[in-house]
């Protein structure tokens, strides 16, 4: 067979982690992005910058700071134990946690270009229209900004599949849980089985490009449109 | 002018023969020998003015990157199978293959009193993560897991497994508390001597295959003159005092 057992879960839990978070961060992404794009306040500067932090710092840093968050002496472990729920670390759910963190930006930034592009003009009209404010988001600002989300959520899942320093940091390489893609390919390749990293690269590679080409392929219609 | 002309010429003649006296070799460590390497290199370039410049990770790693030309002079692997591998395909300079340490393992928590003297906390089974490094990848993770098949404890702890990428990681896992316990080398807990936090059993080294970590002299190497100094530095009594040091064998 082309991919082993082994290589068939990894894939299938990598999707299943970016679908997961893509679905949590389309939820988390758009009041922010909302209100970063609308927002007059003098916090919009700090709140951008730190919702585009993922974007610069490297993701060992990042990784080592969630495995010491989320550690037992950590602030959020001390969270979970509160809780009463499993710690974080080397679980699926972390994996979750720390992918939201990580692709933030992916799907804030282009949501917020296009709340910024849909103007104050639509809305004040639906305002006078007497449309309520969240009357308005949903009929009004919500379909004009319908290409950033796709545009969004593409870029969002993309990125949750190319993780791979803050999951090495914080998973523990576990299968069927925390043992994504890029890691199962990493282990092919310290293992010396290059034919075995050859295989699954090449599906990465192929699905990345297929996922970039949906992505270019789509926006100049949507800008004729 | 005139005598800044000449201090130039002084200069480069200077510079000139310090380059011809002292050369520079690149290493590639096995991230396990980190700490001891480095005290063996600082101590190599105070005796012989050469330059070390040494690079820490993962050994499978540093062989894919090897094959690939990288200009490495010297490779310390973390096992005894890469540098035969080396040697096999043809990057390596004859006969320079060498053991410079054996390796041995070690039950650590980094809670004192959680790991007793002699290892008893794995039957008792008091925890729930146990840290080990990928036994595909790192002699340390296959000798773990020699030790738990030998005491028969293997099926009831793999559950509670989580894999570091190398023993570096795998230390870190324990060390901020994630896991309760691993199975990490002793030279990362030993200082001075001793275990230096925390607790832990010193795994017999008759419970596993012995962890022998071999050195190569690579191809690139071949007419370094440090790169071969530092090749017998490694296995002279002063090197081999260091290397016991952080609980080695050699």
């Amino acid at each position: 067979m082309f991919l082993d057992s082994g290589d068939l879960q990894a894939i299938w839990l990598t999707i299943r982690l970016a679908s997961i978070v893509t679905a949590i961060l389309l939820v988390v992404g758009t009041p922010i992005a909302w209100w970063l794009a609308r927002s007059r306040s003098r916090w919009k500067g700090p709140i951008g910058a730190t919702v585009a932090l993922p974007l610069v710092l490297p993701p060992s840093v990042l990784g080592f700071y969630l495995l010491l968050a989320m550690g037992p002496n950590g602030p959020v472990g001390h969270l979970t134990r509160t809780l009463g729920i499993e710690p974080l670390p080397f679980t699926f759910w972390g994996l979750v946690l720390a992918s939201v963190f990580y692709s933030l930006p992916f799907m804030v930034q282009p949501l917020q270009n296009a709340f910024e592009a849909v103007g104050d003009r639509p809305l004040e009209v639906a305002a006078t229209l007497r449309a309520s404010p969240l009357d308005t988001f949903f009929t009004v600002a919500l379909p004009m900004a319908l290409p950033g989300y796709l545009t969004a959520s593409i870029l969002t899942f993309a990125h949750t599949v190319g993780e791979f320093g803050v999951v090495l940091m914080i998973g523990g390489n576990i299968p069927g849980a925390t043992r994504v893609a890029s890691v199962q390919i990493y282990d092919h390749v310290e293992a010396l089985e290059y034919g075995q990293a050859h295989r699954l690269a090449a599906v990465m590679l192929i699905f990345s490009f297929l996922v970039l080409l949906a992505l270019y392929a789509w926006r100049p219609n949507a800008r004729k449109g | 002018m005139k005598l800044s002309t000449m201090l130039f010429i002084v200069c480069s003649l200077l510079c000139i023969t310090s380059v011809a006296r002292a050369a520079e070799v690149h290493v590639a460590v096995a991230s396990n020998f980190s700490a001891p390497m480095k005290q063996i290199a600082a101590e190599f370039e105070k005796e012989t003015g050469h330059t070390v410049v040494l690079a820490f990770g993962a050994s499978g790693k540093f062989y894919a990157q090897i094959r690939n030309g990288a200009p490495f002079h010297l490779f310390l692997s973390a096992d005894d199978e890469k540098p035969a591998q080396l040697v096999k395909d043809g990057l390596t300079v004859a006969d320079s293959r060498f053991t410079y340490a054996v390796g041995t393992l070690v039950l650590w928590s980094a809670q004192p009193g959680f790991v007793d003297p002699k290892g008893e906390v794995l039957r008792k089974g008091t925890f729930t993560k146990i840290a080990i490094a990928n036994p595909k990848l790192a002699p340390y993770g296959t000798a773990a897991i020699e030790v738990l098949t030998k005491q028969g404890l293997l099926a009831t702890v793999t559950p509670k497994f989580v894999q570091g990428e190398n023993i570096s990681q795998t230390f870190q896992f324990v060390s901020t508390g994630n896991a309760e316990l691993g199975f990490v080398a002793l030279s990362q807990v030993m200082k001075n001597g001793k275990v230096a936090s925390g607790s832990a059993w010193i795994v017999p080294g008759k419970l596993h295959r012995p962890i022998r970590q071999d050195a190569v002299l690579l191809a690139t190497g071949k007419d370094n003159v440090a790169a071969k100094a530092l090749l017998d530095y490694l296995k002279s009594a002063k090197a081999k005092i260091i290397i016991r040091s952080y609980g080695y064998e050699i």
